[in-house]
Protein backbone atom coordinates (compact mmCIF):
# COMPACT_ATOMS: atom_id res chain seq x y z
CA UNK A 1 0.00 0.00 0.00
CA UNK A 2 1.29 3.80 -0.06
CA UNK A 3 -0.31 7.23 0.60
CA UNK A 4 -0.46 10.26 -1.50
CA UNK A 5 -0.63 13.72 0.15
CA UNK A 6 -1.33 16.87 -2.55
CA UNK A 7 -0.41 19.67 -0.06
CA UNK A 8 -2.36 23.45 -0.11
CA UNK A 9 0.79 26.08 -0.93
CA UNK A 10 0.89 29.58 -0.39
CA UNK A 11 3.20 32.45 -1.00
CA UNK A 12 3.39 34.50 1.29
CA UNK A 13 1.64 38.29 0.80
CA UNK A 14 0.67 36.84 -2.57
CA UNK A 15 -2.93 35.27 -2.29
CA UNK A 16 -3.19 35.10 -6.13
CA UNK A 17 0.42 34.03 -7.00
CA UNK A 18 0.38 31.30 -9.73
CA UNK A 19 0.07 27.80 -7.82
CA UNK A 20 1.58 25.65 -10.45
CA UNK A 21 4.38 27.90 -10.69
CA UNK A 22 5.18 27.64 -6.90
CA UNK A 23 4.76 24.34 -6.40
CA UNK A 24 7.10 23.90 -9.11
CA UNK A 25 9.72 25.98 -7.44
CA UNK A 26 9.08 23.70 -4.48
CA UNK A 27 9.77 20.63 -6.14
CA UNK A 28 12.29 21.76 -8.19
CA UNK A 29 14.59 23.25 -5.04
CA UNK A 30 14.13 20.02 -3.83
CA UNK A 31 15.26 18.13 -6.81
CA UNK A 32 18.65 20.38 -7.60
CA UNK A 33 19.51 21.09 -3.56
CA UNK A 34 18.75 17.12 -2.08
CA UNK A 35 19.62 15.07 -5.28
CA UNK A 36 22.86 16.01 -6.01
CA UNK A 37 23.83 16.52 -9.72
CA UNK A 38 21.56 13.31 -10.56
CA UNK A 39 18.20 14.71 -10.81
CA UNK A 40 18.06 15.68 -15.13
CA UNK A 41 17.96 11.82 -15.56
CA UNK A 42 15.48 11.25 -12.64
CA UNK A 43 12.47 12.29 -14.26
CA UNK A 44 10.56 9.85 -16.44
CA UNK A 45 8.46 12.43 -17.93
CA UNK A 46 11.04 14.55 -19.47
CA UNK A 47 14.25 14.44 -20.91
CA UNK A 48 15.46 18.03 -21.33
CA UNK A 49 18.60 19.16 -20.02
CA UNK A 50 17.18 22.18 -19.98
CA UNK A 51 14.45 21.30 -17.60
CA UNK A 52 16.56 22.43 -14.38
CA UNK A 53 16.88 25.96 -16.16
CA UNK A 54 13.27 26.45 -16.96
CA UNK A 55 12.47 25.65 -13.37
CA UNK A 56 14.27 28.28 -11.61
CA UNK A 57 14.00 30.97 -14.35
CA UNK A 58 11.98 32.88 -11.84
CA UNK A 59 12.09 36.11 -14.12
CA UNK A 60 9.77 34.27 -17.14
CA UNK A 61 7.66 32.49 -14.53
CA UNK A 62 6.82 35.54 -12.96
CA UNK A 63 6.72 37.08 -16.01
CA UNK A 64 3.98 35.43 -17.60
CA UNK A 65 2.44 33.57 -15.11
CA UNK A 66 -1.33 33.72 -15.91
CA UNK A 67 -0.28 32.05 -19.51
CA UNK A 68 1.82 29.35 -18.25
CA UNK A 69 0.12 25.74 -18.18
CA UNK A 70 1.39 22.45 -17.12
CA UNK A 71 3.59 21.76 -20.06
CA UNK A 72 5.44 25.40 -20.59
CA UNK A 73 6.38 24.58 -16.79
CA UNK A 74 7.84 21.41 -17.55
CA UNK A 75 5.95 20.76 -14.22
CA UNK A 76 8.89 18.94 -12.06
CA UNK A 77 8.96 15.62 -11.17
CA UNK A 78 11.39 13.22 -9.32
CA UNK A 79 12.13 10.34 -7.42
CA UNK A 80 13.72 9.95 -4.31
CA UNK A 81 16.11 7.63 -2.74
CA UNK A 82 13.92 6.31 -0.44
CA UNK A 83 11.47 4.75 -3.56
CA UNK A 84 9.18 7.85 -3.18
CA UNK A 85 8.09 10.39 -5.73
CA UNK A 86 7.84 14.26 -5.46
CA UNK A 87 6.07 15.98 -8.28
CA UNK A 88 3.79 18.35 -9.12
CA UNK A 89 -0.13 17.79 -9.94
CA UNK A 90 -3.15 20.06 -10.28
CA UNK A 91 -1.47 22.81 -8.54
CA UNK A 92 0.06 21.20 -5.57
CA UNK A 93 3.62 19.60 -4.73
CA UNK A 94 2.49 16.28 -4.45
CA UNK A 95 4.35 13.53 -2.19
CA UNK A 96 3.80 9.50 -3.03
CA UNK A 97 5.14 7.40 -0.50
CA UNK A 98 7.10 4.35 -1.84
CA UNK A 99 5.20 1.10 -1.35
CA UNK A 100 5.06 -0.42 2.35
CA UNK A 101 3.47 -3.24 3.59
CA UNK A 102 2.80 -2.07 7.30
CA UNK A 103 0.36 0.70 8.56
CA UNK A 104 3.66 1.59 10.63
CA UNK A 105 5.68 1.44 8.17
CA UNK A 106 2.74 3.71 6.38
CA UNK A 107 2.96 6.32 9.24
CA UNK A 108 6.73 6.45 8.56
CA UNK A 109 6.87 7.31 5.28
CA UNK A 110 4.33 9.48 5.20
CA UNK A 111 6.10 11.57 7.92
CA UNK A 112 9.36 11.32 6.02
CA UNK A 113 7.24 12.97 2.88
CA UNK A 114 6.26 15.56 5.43
CA UNK A 115 9.99 16.29 6.14
CA UNK A 116 10.99 16.39 2.33
CA UNK A 117 7.92 18.60 1.86
CA UNK A 118 9.41 20.93 4.43
CA UNK A 119 13.32 20.88 3.21
CA UNK A 120 11.92 21.62 -0.37
CA UNK A 121 10.34 24.69 0.84
CA UNK A 122 13.63 25.64 3.08
CA UNK A 123 15.57 24.71 -0.09
CA UNK A 124 13.04 27.51 -2.63
CA UNK A 125 13.43 30.27 0.07
CA UNK A 126 17.37 29.61 -0.16
CA UNK A 127 17.33 30.09 -3.42
CA UNK A 128 14.61 32.86 -3.68
CA UNK A 129 16.69 35.23 -1.34
CA UNK A 130 18.28 36.19 -4.13
CA UNK A 131 16.28 37.00 -6.12
CA UNK A 132 13.93 38.30 -3.65
CA UNK A 133 10.84 35.81 -3.72
CA UNK A 134 8.73 35.37 -0.98
CA UNK A 135 8.42 32.67 0.89
CA UNK A 136 6.53 29.75 0.24
CA UNK A 137 4.56 27.99 3.07
CA UNK A 138 2.69 24.40 2.63
CA UNK A 139 0.07 23.18 4.47
CA UNK A 140 -0.91 19.14 5.25
CA UNK A 141 -5.11 20.08 4.87
CA UNK A 142 -7.66 19.04 2.29
CA UNK A 143 -9.47 22.55 1.58
CA UNK A 144 -9.43 26.23 1.80
CA UNK A 145 -12.52 26.50 3.18
CA UNK A 146 -13.82 28.05 0.06
CA UNK A 147 -14.63 25.46 -2.19
CA UNK A 148 -11.37 24.00 -3.41
CA UNK A 149 -10.73 20.34 -2.01
CA UNK A 150 -7.55 18.32 -2.88
CA UNK A 151 -6.61 15.06 -1.98
CA UNK A 152 -4.91 12.88 0.13
CA UNK A 153 -4.90 9.21 -1.53
CA UNK A 154 -4.59 6.14 -0.49
CA UNK A 155 -3.63 2.68 -2.20
CA UNK A 156 -4.27 -1.00 -1.65
CA UNK A 157 -3.25 -3.70 -3.57
CA UNK A 158 -5.99 -6.15 -3.87
CA UNK A 159 -6.43 -9.38 -5.66
CA UNK A 160 -7.91 -9.10 -8.98
CA UNK A 161 -10.55 -11.73 -8.43
CA UNK A 162 -12.29 -9.85 -5.64
CA UNK A 163 -15.77 -8.78 -7.24
CA UNK A 164 -15.77 -4.80 -7.35
CA UNK A 165 -19.25 -4.93 -6.12
CA UNK A 166 -18.64 -6.87 -2.86
CA UNK A 167 -15.98 -4.06 -2.07
CA UNK A 168 -18.33 -1.10 -2.70
CA UNK A 169 -21.11 -2.63 -0.92
CA UNK A 170 -18.70 -4.01 2.14
CA UNK A 171 -16.28 -0.54 2.50
CA UNK A 172 -18.73 1.86 1.82
CA UNK A 173 -20.51 1.72 5.44
CA UNK A 174 -17.18 1.30 6.45
CA UNK A 175 -15.93 4.84 4.78
CA UNK A 176 -18.89 6.91 5.84
CA UNK A 177 -17.98 5.97 9.45
CA UNK A 178 -13.92 5.77 9.74
CA UNK A 179 -14.07 9.56 9.97
CA UNK A 180 -14.86 9.44 13.64
CA UNK A 181 -11.18 7.72 14.14
CA UNK A 182 -9.34 9.51 10.97
CA UNK A 183 -10.90 12.75 10.31
CA UNK A 184 -8.50 15.88 10.60
CA UNK A 185 -11.65 17.98 11.92
CA UNK A 186 -12.59 21.55 9.94
CA UNK A 187 -14.51 24.70 10.69
CA UNK A 188 -16.86 25.40 8.42
CA UNK A 189 -19.88 23.77 7.10
CA UNK A 190 -20.19 23.03 3.07
CA UNK A 191 -17.91 22.73 0.57
CA UNK A 192 -17.15 26.67 1.01
CA UNK A 193 -17.35 26.45 4.66
CA UNK A 194 -19.94 28.96 5.22
CA UNK A 195 -22.11 27.28 7.37
CA UNK A 196 -21.27 28.14 10.95
CA UNK A 197 -19.76 25.22 13.03
CA UNK A 198 -16.87 22.14 13.40
CA UNK A 199 -17.34 19.07 12.11
CA UNK A 200 -14.99 15.52 11.99
CA UNK A 201 -14.38 15.56 8.63
CA UNK A 202 -11.88 17.87 5.79
CA UNK A 203 -13.01 15.97 2.54
CA UNK A 204 -16.70 14.42 3.72
CA UNK A 205 -18.67 17.74 2.29
CA UNK A 206 -16.68 16.91 -0.84
CA UNK A 207 -18.52 13.66 -1.67
CA UNK A 208 -21.28 13.79 -3.81
CA UNK A 209 -21.72 10.13 -5.56
CA UNK A 210 -21.45 6.68 -4.20
CA UNK A 211 -19.13 4.97 -6.82
CA UNK A 212 -17.36 6.79 -10.18
CA UNK A 213 -14.03 7.47 -11.77
CA UNK A 214 -13.65 11.14 -11.24
CA UNK A 215 -11.48 12.69 -8.39
CA UNK A 216 -11.34 16.57 -9.07
CA UNK A 217 -15.25 16.92 -9.55
CA UNK A 218 -18.84 14.50 -8.19
CA UNK A 219 -16.08 12.80 -6.05
CA UNK A 220 -17.27 9.13 -5.16
CA UNK A 221 -17.42 7.69 -1.78
CA UNK A 222 -15.50 4.68 -3.97
CA UNK A 223 -13.06 5.28 -6.70
CA UNK A 224 -12.91 2.85 -9.51
CA UNK A 225 -9.80 4.02 -10.76
CA UNK A 226 -7.88 0.67 -12.25
CA UNK A 227 -4.18 1.14 -12.94
CA UNK A 228 -2.82 -1.12 -11.18
CA UNK A 229 0.85 -0.72 -11.73
CA UNK A 230 1.59 -4.63 -11.45
CA UNK A 231 -0.29 -7.00 -13.09
CA UNK A 232 -3.40 -6.30 -13.88
CA UNK A 233 -4.55 -9.97 -14.03
CA UNK A 234 -3.76 -10.22 -10.42
CA UNK A 235 -4.49 -7.10 -8.89
CA UNK A 236 -6.43 -4.58 -8.48
CA UNK A 237 -5.25 -1.27 -7.27
CA UNK A 238 -8.01 0.02 -4.67
CA UNK A 239 -7.45 4.20 -5.26
CA UNK A 240 -9.07 5.53 -2.03
CA UNK A 241 -9.97 9.41 -2.51
CA UNK A 242 -12.41 9.66 0.83
CA UNK A 243 -9.35 10.27 3.75
CA UNK A 244 -8.62 13.31 5.49
CA UNK A 245 -4.41 14.59 5.49
CA UNK A 246 -3.20 13.45 8.76
CA UNK A 247 -0.69 15.54 10.74
CA UNK A 248 -1.35 12.65 14.15
CA UNK A 249 0.74 9.47 13.75
CA UNK A 250 -2.12 6.90 15.59
CA UNK A 251 -4.93 9.31 12.64
CA UNK A 252 -2.70 7.54 10.22
CA UNK A 253 -1.88 4.28 11.73
CA UNK A 254 -5.84 3.33 11.98
CA UNK A 255 -6.84 4.74 8.96
CA UNK A 256 -4.49 2.21 7.01
CA UNK A 257 -4.12 -0.03 9.52
CA UNK A 258 -8.22 -0.39 9.72
CA UNK A 259 -8.75 -0.13 6.03
CA UNK A 260 -6.34 -2.87 5.44
CA UNK A 261 -7.85 -5.45 7.82
CA UNK A 262 -11.83 -4.72 6.48
CA UNK A 263 -10.22 -5.26 2.30
CA UNK A 264 -8.53 -8.15 3.69
CA UNK A 265 -12.06 -9.43 5.00
CA UNK A 266 -13.50 -8.46 2.02
CA UNK A 267 -11.18 -10.74 -0.10
CA UNK A 268 -11.94 -13.51 1.59
CA UNK A 269 -14.96 -12.97 1.57
CA UNK A 270 -15.52 -12.72 5.55
CA UNK A 271 -18.40 -10.21 5.40
CA UNK A 272 -21.60 -9.78 3.70
CA UNK A 273 -23.00 -6.85 2.56
CA UNK A 274 -25.37 -6.72 6.67
CA UNK A 275 -23.77 -3.28 7.55
CA UNK A 276 -25.03 -0.91 4.13
CA UNK A 277 -26.21 2.19 5.48
CA UNK A 278 -28.85 4.25 4.02
CA UNK A 279 -28.12 7.11 1.80
CA UNK A 280 -24.55 6.56 2.25
CA UNK A 281 -23.31 10.53 1.12
CA UNK A 282 -25.69 12.45 2.78
CA UNK A 283 -25.14 10.17 5.52
CA UNK A 284 -21.45 10.85 5.16
CA UNK A 285 -21.72 14.42 5.86
CA UNK A 286 -23.96 13.94 8.63
CA UNK A 287 -21.85 12.03 10.40
CA UNK A 288 -19.22 14.03 9.92
CA UNK A 289 -21.38 17.29 11.01
CA UNK A 290 -21.75 15.43 14.60
CA UNK A 291 -18.64 15.82 16.52
CA UNK A 292 -20.67 14.88 19.87
CA UNK A 293 -20.76 11.06 18.07
CA UNK A 294 -24.70 11.04 18.94
CA UNK A 295 -26.31 11.07 15.56
CA UNK A 296 -27.84 7.28 14.36
CA UNK A 297 -26.88 5.70 10.86
CA UNK A 298 -29.99 3.92 9.49
CA UNK A 299 -28.72 0.29 8.00
CA UNK A 300 -31.02 -1.25 5.40
CA UNK A 301 -31.98 -3.86 7.80
CA UNK A 302 -33.60 -1.10 9.56
CA UNK A 303 -30.88 -1.19 12.66
CA UNK A 304 -30.26 2.70 13.73
CA UNK A 305 -26.42 2.78 14.79
CA UNK A 306 -23.88 5.68 15.95
CA UNK A 307 -21.08 6.07 13.70
CA UNK A 308 -18.87 4.71 16.72
CA UNK A 309 -21.32 1.58 16.99
CA UNK A 310 -20.90 0.50 13.21
CA UNK A 311 -17.14 0.96 13.84
CA UNK A 312 -17.99 -1.46 16.60
CA UNK A 313 -18.99 -3.66 13.91
CA UNK A 314 -16.29 -4.14 11.87
CA UNK A 315 -14.46 -3.88 14.93
CA UNK A 316 -15.83 -6.88 16.14
CA UNK A 317 -15.58 -9.19 12.58
CA UNK A 318 -11.92 -8.11 11.98
CA UNK A 319 -11.28 -9.85 15.78
CA UNK A 320 -13.22 -12.92 14.56
CA UNK A 321 -11.80 -13.13 11.20
CA UNK A 322 -7.70 -12.08 12.50
CA UNK A 323 -8.70 -15.15 15.55
CA UNK A 324 -10.23 -17.22 12.61
CA UNK A 325 -7.48 -17.15 9.95
CA UNK A 326 -4.41 -16.26 12.06
CA UNK A 327 -5.36 -17.88 14.87
CA UNK A 328 -2.33 -18.15 17.98
CA UNK A 329 -0.24 -16.48 14.53
CA UNK A 330 -1.17 -13.35 14.25
CA UNK A 331 1.84 -10.79 13.69
CA UNK A 332 2.63 -8.12 16.37
CA UNK A 333 1.39 -5.35 14.52
CA UNK A 334 -2.15 -7.15 13.38
CA UNK A 335 -2.70 -7.47 16.74
CA UNK A 336 -1.65 -3.90 17.63
CA UNK A 337 -4.24 -2.52 15.36
CA UNK A 338 -7.32 -4.20 16.45
CA UNK A 339 -5.75 -3.20 20.22
CA UNK A 340 -5.30 0.49 19.68
CA UNK A 341 -8.87 0.18 17.40
CA UNK A 342 -10.80 -0.62 20.43
CA UNK A 343 -9.56 1.51 22.94
CA UNK A 344 -9.83 4.20 20.75
CA UNK A 345 -13.15 3.43 19.87
CA UNK A 346 -14.41 2.86 23.57
CA UNK A 347 -12.72 6.23 24.14
CA UNK A 348 -14.67 8.29 21.80
CA UNK A 349 -17.79 6.64 23.11
CA UNK A 350 -17.11 7.57 26.39
CA UNK A 351 -16.09 11.29 26.07
CA UNK A 352 -14.54 12.03 22.35
CA UNK A 353 -11.51 14.39 24.39
CA UNK A 354 -10.27 11.69 25.91
CA UNK A 355 -8.68 10.73 22.27
CA UNK A 356 -7.51 14.27 21.85
CA UNK A 357 -3.81 13.49 22.70
CA UNK A 358 -3.95 11.08 19.89
CA UNK A 359 -6.70 11.91 16.65
CA UNK A 360 -6.63 14.82 14.79
CA UNK A 361 -9.87 15.71 14.87
CA UNK A 362 -9.94 15.51 18.55
CA UNK A 363 -7.05 17.60 19.34
CA UNK A 364 -8.08 20.08 16.89
CA UNK A 365 -12.03 20.55 18.74
CA UNK A 366 -10.18 21.10 22.27
CA UNK A 367 -7.89 23.58 21.12
CA UNK A 368 -10.77 25.51 19.55
CA UNK A 369 -13.12 24.85 22.41
CA UNK A 370 -10.25 26.40 24.39
CA UNK A 371 -9.69 29.22 23.01
CA UNK A 372 -13.72 29.77 22.20
CA UNK A 373 -13.59 29.49 26.43
CA UNK A 374 -11.08 31.58 27.02
CA UNK A 375 -11.85 34.54 24.25
CA UNK A 376 -15.48 33.82 24.33
CA UNK A 377 -15.24 33.24 20.59
CA UNK A 378 -18.24 32.15 18.35
CA UNK A 379 -17.65 29.34 15.50
CA UNK A 380 -17.96 32.08 12.98
CA UNK A 381 -14.81 33.63 13.90
CA UNK A 382 -11.68 34.12 11.95
CA UNK A 383 -10.02 32.99 14.86
CA UNK A 384 -10.62 29.53 14.72
CA UNK A 385 -11.10 29.52 11.19
CA UNK A 386 -6.86 30.30 11.44
CA UNK A 387 -6.39 28.08 13.94
CA UNK A 388 -7.51 25.72 11.99
CA UNK A 389 -5.73 26.11 8.76
CA UNK A 390 -2.62 26.71 11.22
CA UNK A 391 -3.26 23.62 12.26
CA UNK A 392 -1.63 21.39 9.47
CA UNK A 393 1.05 24.38 8.73
CA UNK A 394 4.06 21.79 7.97
CA UNK A 395 6.94 24.29 9.99
CA UNK A 396 7.51 23.19 13.15
CA UNK A 397 7.61 26.65 14.82
CA UNK A 398 4.58 27.55 13.17
CA UNK A 399 2.47 24.46 12.70
CA UNK A 400 -0.18 24.15 15.78
CA UNK A 401 -0.32 20.18 15.46
CA UNK A 402 3.71 20.19 15.37
CA UNK A 403 3.02 23.33 18.86
CA UNK A 404 1.03 20.62 20.52
CA UNK A 405 3.49 17.68 20.10
CA UNK A 406 6.24 19.88 21.09
CA UNK A 407 4.42 21.16 24.72
CA UNK A 408 3.74 17.53 25.10
CA UNK A 409 -0.15 17.56 23.95
CA UNK A 410 0.23 14.77 20.96
CA UNK A 411 1.19 11.36 21.73
CA UNK A 412 3.39 10.04 19.10
CA UNK A 413 4.44 6.30 17.41
CA UNK A 414 7.29 7.33 15.66
CA UNK A 415 10.92 9.09 16.85
CA UNK A 416 12.29 11.57 14.73
CA UNK A 417 15.58 9.67 13.88
CA UNK A 418 13.95 7.06 12.17
CA UNK A 419 11.99 9.68 10.00
CA UNK A 420 14.88 11.47 8.77
CA UNK A 421 16.60 8.08 7.39
CA UNK A 422 13.29 7.41 5.81
CA UNK A 423 13.67 10.72 4.13
CA UNK A 424 16.50 9.24 2.53
CA UNK A 425 16.02 5.23 2.54
CA UNK A 426 13.07 2.89 1.28
CA UNK A 427 11.70 0.18 3.08
CA UNK A 428 12.82 -3.11 2.96
CA UNK A 429 10.07 -5.40 2.13
CA UNK A 430 8.84 -3.96 -1.28
CA UNK A 431 10.19 -3.38 -5.06
CA UNK A 432 10.76 -0.13 -3.43
CA UNK A 433 13.99 -1.44 -1.78
CA UNK A 434 15.25 -1.82 -5.57
CA UNK A 435 14.01 1.59 -7.04
CA UNK A 436 15.70 3.52 -4.08
CA UNK A 437 18.76 1.65 -3.48
CA UNK A 438 19.11 1.93 -7.44
CA UNK A 439 19.09 5.91 -7.53
CA UNK A 440 21.34 5.63 -4.81
CA UNK A 441 24.00 3.81 -5.37
CA UNK A 442 23.33 4.14 -9.73
CA UNK A 443 22.45 7.37 -10.22
CA UNK A 444 24.20 8.51 -12.86
CA UNK A 445 23.17 5.40 -15.13
CA UNK A 446 19.56 5.37 -14.30
CA UNK A 447 17.61 7.07 -16.88
CA UNK A 448 14.33 7.27 -15.04
CA UNK A 449 11.82 5.39 -12.65
CA UNK A 450 8.48 4.73 -11.93
CA UNK A 451 6.80 2.71 -10.47
CA UNK A 452 6.76 -0.54 -12.44
CA UNK A 453 10.49 -0.09 -13.64
CA UNK A 454 13.98 1.19 -13.31
CA UNK A 455 15.39 2.36 -16.47
CA UNK A 456 19.42 2.12 -17.07
CA UNK A 457 21.55 4.08 -19.41
CA UNK A 458 24.51 2.20 -19.76
CA UNK A 459 27.75 2.85 -21.45
CA UNK A 460 28.13 0.09 -24.30
CA UNK A 461 24.27 -0.07 -24.83
CA UNK A 462 22.80 2.17 -27.94
CA UNK A 463 19.10 1.65 -26.27
CA UNK A 464 18.17 2.31 -22.96
CA UNK A 465 17.42 -0.87 -21.00
CA UNK A 466 14.49 -1.54 -18.36
CA UNK A 467 14.20 -3.59 -15.62
CA UNK A 468 10.45 -4.11 -15.01
CA UNK A 469 9.61 -4.30 -11.51
CA UNK A 470 5.90 -5.44 -12.03
CA UNK A 471 5.35 -7.61 -8.95
CA UNK A 472 5.24 -5.31 -6.07
CA UNK A 473 6.84 -7.48 -3.27
CA UNK A 474 9.64 -8.44 -5.63
CA UNK A 475 12.79 -6.15 -5.26
CA UNK A 476 13.10 -6.70 -2.17
CA UNK A 477 16.02 -6.42 0.48
CA UNK A 478 15.83 -10.36 0.51
CA UNK A 479 16.10 -10.43 -3.06
CA UNK A 480 18.17 -8.20 -4.25
CA UNK A 481 20.22 -6.49 -1.37
CA UNK A 482 23.11 -8.52 -1.87
CA UNK A 483 22.87 -8.35 -5.70
CA UNK A 484 23.32 -4.76 -4.87
CA UNK A 485 25.70 -4.53 -2.05
CA UNK A 486 28.15 -6.84 -4.41
CA UNK A 487 27.67 -4.98 -7.47
CA UNK A 488 29.74 -1.66 -7.98
CA UNK A 489 28.50 -0.28 -10.54
CA UNK A 490 24.89 -0.30 -13.00
CA UNK A 491 26.85 -2.55 -15.85
CA UNK A 492 27.66 -5.10 -13.77
CA UNK A 493 23.79 -5.33 -12.14
CA UNK A 494 22.53 -5.50 -15.34
CA UNK A 495 24.37 -8.28 -16.30
CA UNK A 496 23.61 -9.93 -12.95
CA UNK A 497 19.74 -9.27 -13.02
CA UNK A 498 19.94 -10.93 -17.12
CA UNK A 499 21.75 -13.65 -16.04
CA UNK A 500 19.51 -14.60 -12.79
CA UNK A 501 16.31 -14.05 -15.48
CA UNK A 502 18.02 -15.51 -18.69
CA UNK B 1 -27.19 24.39 14.93
CA UNK B 2 -25.97 21.11 16.69
CA UNK B 3 -22.84 22.96 17.55
CA UNK B 4 -23.10 22.71 20.99
CA UNK B 5 -20.01 20.07 21.85
CA UNK B 6 -18.46 22.04 25.30
CA UNK B 7 -15.71 20.23 26.21
CA UNK B 8 -16.45 18.43 29.52
CA UNK B 9 -14.20 20.57 31.81
CA UNK B 10 -13.73 17.74 34.40
CA UNK B 11 -11.16 14.92 34.13
CA UNK B 12 -12.56 11.20 34.88
CA UNK B 13 -10.40 11.69 37.56
CA UNK B 14 -12.20 14.04 39.36
CA UNK B 15 -15.33 12.58 39.04
CA UNK B 16 -14.46 9.52 40.87
CA UNK B 17 -14.88 9.96 44.48
CA UNK B 18 -11.54 8.65 46.30
CA UNK B 19 -11.84 5.97 49.14
CA UNK B 20 -11.44 6.86 52.65
CA UNK B 21 -9.62 10.40 51.56
CA UNK B 22 -10.82 13.61 53.27
CA UNK B 23 -13.86 15.78 51.58
CA UNK B 24 -11.93 16.28 48.52
CA UNK B 25 -12.94 19.55 47.68
CA UNK B 26 -10.38 21.66 47.97
CA UNK B 27 -8.05 19.66 46.12
CA UNK B 28 -10.26 18.88 43.49
CA UNK B 29 -10.96 23.04 43.05
CA UNK B 30 -6.78 23.25 43.35
CA UNK B 31 -6.33 20.34 40.64
CA UNK B 32 -9.09 22.41 38.74
CA UNK B 33 -7.24 25.66 39.16
CA UNK B 34 -4.04 23.49 37.97
CA UNK B 35 -5.50 22.61 34.89
CA UNK B 36 -6.31 25.65 34.32
CA UNK B 37 -2.83 27.34 34.32
CA UNK B 38 -1.70 24.39 32.24
CA UNK B 39 -4.57 25.07 29.72
CA UNK B 40 -3.37 28.95 30.17
CA UNK B 41 -0.02 28.10 29.74
CA UNK B 42 -0.69 26.09 26.68
CA UNK B 43 -2.61 29.04 24.74
CA UNK B 44 -0.12 31.14 26.04
CA UNK B 45 2.36 29.48 23.92
CA UNK B 46 -0.35 28.97 20.76
CA UNK B 47 -0.74 33.13 21.14
CA UNK B 48 2.99 33.61 20.29
CA UNK B 49 2.90 31.61 16.61
CA UNK B 50 -0.61 31.97 15.24
CA UNK B 51 -0.93 34.51 12.32
CA UNK B 52 -1.56 38.11 13.42
CA UNK B 53 -4.35 39.23 11.55
CA UNK B 54 -6.94 36.25 11.28
CA UNK B 55 -9.35 38.00 9.05
CA UNK B 56 -6.27 38.70 6.41
CA UNK B 57 -5.09 34.94 6.83
CA UNK B 58 -8.26 33.37 6.55
CA UNK B 59 -9.22 35.18 3.45
CA UNK B 60 -5.34 34.94 1.35
CA UNK B 61 -5.71 31.15 2.34
CA UNK B 62 -6.84 30.24 -1.89
CA UNK B 63 -6.51 27.63 -3.17
CA UNK B 64 -7.03 25.67 -6.73
CA UNK B 65 -9.01 22.60 -6.43
CA UNK B 66 -6.68 18.95 -6.44
CA UNK B 67 -7.89 15.39 -7.01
Amino acid sequence: MGTETEFGISVQGQPLANPMVASSRVVNAYASSSVRARRARWDFEEESPLRDARGFDMSRQVADASQLTDEDLGLANVILTNGARLYVDHAHPEYSTPECTTPRDIVLWDKAGEQVALDACRFAAANGQATGEPEIVLYKNNTDNKGASYGSHENYLMRRATPFADIVKNLTPFFVSRQVVCGAGRVGLGQDGRGVGFQISQRADFFEVEVGLETTLKRPIINTRDEPHADPGKYRRLHVIIGDANLAETSTYLKVGTTSLVLAMIEDRFLEAELAVRRPVQTLHEVSHDPGLSHLLELHDGRRLTAVQLQWEYLHRAQAYVDQTLGGDVDRQTRDVLERWESVLTRLERDPMECADELDWVAKLRLLEQYRDRDGLEWDDAKLAMIDLQYSDLRPQKGLYHRLVALGRMKRLLEDAEVEQAMHEPPSDTRAYFRGRCLDKYADAVAAASWDSVIFDLPGHESLQRVPTVDPLRGSRAHVGALIDSCDDAVSLFAALTRSTA
Amino acid sequence: MAQEQKQPRKSSEEEEPVDGAPAPEASVSERKEKLDDDIDDILGEIDDVLETNAEDFVKSFIQKGGQ
